[in-house]
């Protein structure tokens, strides 16, 4: 799922200085499951804009909503009676519910309250782990189900690099946590499946022109559009 | 399935006094007319029944306190705390059972991460995180519910008027004698 963090308070508050009429709008779905930007951190986001506005002997008028999903038109419409009744609108959506949200609403001042991070697996209750690049050519059929592009920090195709010690990457995360060397866990993955001849294959340099690298992308399903 | 763990907060009831200049900006003296608004939430099962136990042997604790009941303070949600705050409420507790004797097995544990999570909120908002707090009791304890009542009165006398009610300038000046 995408995964998304709220932006500090501050930052917030920054974004919003000068407004007296905001709606926070939530999604009920990737934003809602990764415990961010649903129904209830609407509703403690616009809590808490308006306690602080309270505490600032400033007039504030606020509260939330959520689109069950931000990110499509129906679900956009079924807000807009709500939406209509304020001038500026912070989104708790993904970047692209913020987006479909500015461009549904074009007369809206439509702001962000999160920071979209990654498309991440939840591993385990509140914790969510990195496990796709959307790089547009995927490699898991010859990695064992071990994505390089994500899990490996150089994103190499014929890995490991020297930097591989114990199972571990040399990089270490952003509050200095081990990473797993992403080729180790390929080598022991295919190792187990008795596909060692894939790690003599030498695998091409990536098109990755098929990734964002390559410009935003469209994908069009002709066959799925309506008549 | 691998043991959760929890860190434990430091026990509540050694939460450092006051400071008279906290968060929310200079606190003058003591207010002796200021009566302080707060609201409780309790368990079914421990606190409410305490509170039961203390009237019935007839203790005292301050009229301040206003319980609402909940099945399990594992109810109890962070929107449950801000919107007391924000309707006007001086001082918000949570009182569950003591950590271990949930009837609901975790619910306390759940409750205490929210309370704590919650004070990181109040601090964003410039609020004193002292304002709210996490309690644990059994039902047997009537007299530790009227000291944790009456330790708390205390702690949000000394920290005065919230800040909601008039906004920050408001309370400082409240808490100032004219």
């Amino acid at each position: 799922m995408i995964t998304a963090e709220r932006k500090p308070f501050e930052e917030i508050l920054e974004l919003l200085e000068g407004h007296d009429k905001v709606l926070v709008a939530g999604c009920e779905t990737c934003v809602a499951v990764c415990l961010t930007g649903g129904e209830k951190e609407a509703e403690i986001l616009s809590t808490e804009l308006g306690i602080k506005a309270k505490e600032d002997g400033r007039e504030l008028a606020t509260e939330s909503i959520s689109a069950i999903r931000q990110c499509e038109w129906e679900y956009l419409d079924a807000i807009a009676e709500k939406v209509a009744e304020y001038p500026v609108v912070i989104s708790m959506a993904c970047g692209i519910g913020i987006q479909s949200m500015a461009e549904r609403f074009p007369e809206k001042l439509v702001l962000p309250a999160v920071n979209t991070n990654m498309l991440g697996m939840p591993q385990e209750h509140a914790v969510w782990l990195e496990r796709c690049g959307a790089c547009g050519d995927c490699v898991l059929g010859e990695t064992g189900g071990i994505c390089p592009i994500v899990r490996c920090s150089k994103s190499l195709l014929n890995g490991p690099c020297g930097g591989s010690h114990d199972g571990l990457c040399e990089v270490t995360g952003p509050d200095n946590e081990e990473i797993p060397c992403a080729w180790q866990l390929i080598h022991d993955k295919l190792n187990e499946q008795g596909r060692q001849d894939l790690l003599l294959k030498v695998t091409e340099p990536k098109d990755w022109s098929k990734s964002n690298s390559g410009g935003p992308r469209t994908m069009v399903k002709e066959e799925a559009k309506p008549v | 399935m691998a043991e959760e763990t929890t860190t434990a907060a430091p026990e509540a009831t050694d939460a450092p006094e006051a400071a008279e200049e906290s968060i929310e900006g200079p606190k003058g003296p003591i207010d002796p007319d200021f009566e302080p608004e707060i609201i409780v939430f309790g368990c079914h099962y421990c606190a409410y029944a305490a509170a039961d136990l203390a009237g019935s042997m007839r203790l005292n604790y301050p009229t301040n306190v206003r319980m609402v009941k909940l099945p399990c303070t594992g109810k109890l949600e962070i929107i449950h705390l801000l919107k007391a705050l924000e309707a006007g409420a001086d001082g918000v507790y949570a009182a569950g059972c003591l950590e271990g004797e949930c009837h609901y097995l975790k619910g306390n544990l759940w409750a205490r991460k929210r309370v704590e999570y919650t004070k990181t909120l109040l601090a964003e908002m410039g609020m004193d995180p002292a304002r709210i707090e996490m309690f644990n009791l059994s039902s047997a304890e009537g007299p530790r519910f009227a000291e944790i009542a009456n330790e708390f009165t205390e702690r949000i006398k000394k920290l005065g008027p919230s800040p909601v009610k008039h906004g920050k300038k408001a309370a400082a000046k409240e808490g100032t004698p004219a």
